[in-house]
């Protein structure tokens, strides 16, 4: 086993077991830091496929920025373990066997999938470069990337009218 | 690496995200289990525009540009999220404001 092999499977483990922590912790605060470390491990696995700005932008923005909001609100509402009302058991079982059952499809008809021989290669190439997707973003989808900055504006707008006191 | 080990593992987070949804009650994990799922799309979307780059590389030779578009794509999807994410909150924060609560249950009311 290569050095990248064992990375990916080292990775992936880590994804997978940040996301059932996730899912699993009664305490939200706990909950957003194993997120953290799922969207660590997931930039992990960017730089491993060579999409090295990506997996920048996925640590300052999603683990550094929204991960923080995260935090914050929690930390505002002031909610803890038992802030969480108790639920039906059984709803939450049919739920279990509602994703399990989803999983099973997916797995299913993926398995022989045509892409059974198709490799993605780790470790080469440079086409997640800054310099590569900023030539790209900057002829090619520069509108796209100006519409963006108007969605974030009034987002940005929305967001302050939604919390402000009526 | 065999792009079915990416394409499991996207599976995977997607199911994890679709079960938090299902069975948690607090509007915040459910949020971040709407981030999971965007994520284990992500991920796979880069994992997509790699393979295809070796593939176009075979044939236009080492300077080919094949395989921005999926990341410029993940790129778009994660400023999309980041969007959604202030105006989310902002509306969780108002729901906490007026209930007490963050149970998803309580949003039974927009039905009347």
């Amino acid at each position: 086993m290569s050095i990248t092999q064992i990375l990916f499977w080292f990775l992936s483990i880590l994804t997978v077991f940040g996301a059932l922590m996730v899912i699993t912790r009664k305490n939200p605060v706990y909950s957003v830091l194993w997120l953290i470390i799922t969207f660590m491990a997931i930039s992990g696995h960017y730089i491993l496929l060579n999409a090295q700005f990506l997996a920048i932008v996925n640590v300052i923005v999603y683990a550094g920025a929204i991960m923080v909001l995260f935090l914050f609100v929690i930390m505002l509402m002031n909610l803890d373990a038992d802030a969480e009302p108790q639920k039906n058991k059984w709803l939450q079982l049919a739920g279990v066997v509602a994703g399990g059952c989803l999983l099973l499809i997916l797995v299913a008809s993926l398995k022989d999938a045509e892409t059974k021989s198709k490799m993605a290669e780790l470790g080469t190439g440079s086409i997640g470069l800054i310099q590569n997707l900023g030539q790209a973003l900057f002829k090619t989808y520069v509108l796209p990337f100006e519409v963006s900055s108007v969605l974030f504006l009034s987002a940005m707008v929305g967001a302050v009218v939604i919390g402000k006191k009526n | 690496m065999p792009i079915n080990n990416y394409i499991f593992l996207g599976i995977i987070l997607f199911c994890i995200g679709v079960t938090g949804v299902l069975t948690r009650r607090n509007a915040i994990i459910i949020f971040m289990c709407i981030e999971l799922m965007l994520n284990a799309v992500n991920l796979l979307l880069v994992a997509f525009s790699k393979m295809h780059h070796q593939v176009a590389a075979l044939h236009q030779g080492a300077a080919s540009t094949v395989g921005t578009e999926g990341q410029i794509f993940v790129f778009f999807i994660m400023v999309v999220a980041a969007a959604e994410v202030s105006v989310g909150l902002a509306i969780i924060v108002m729901m906490y404001r007026n209930t007490h609560s963050v149970d998803v249950n309580f949003l039974n009311r927009l039905k009347h």
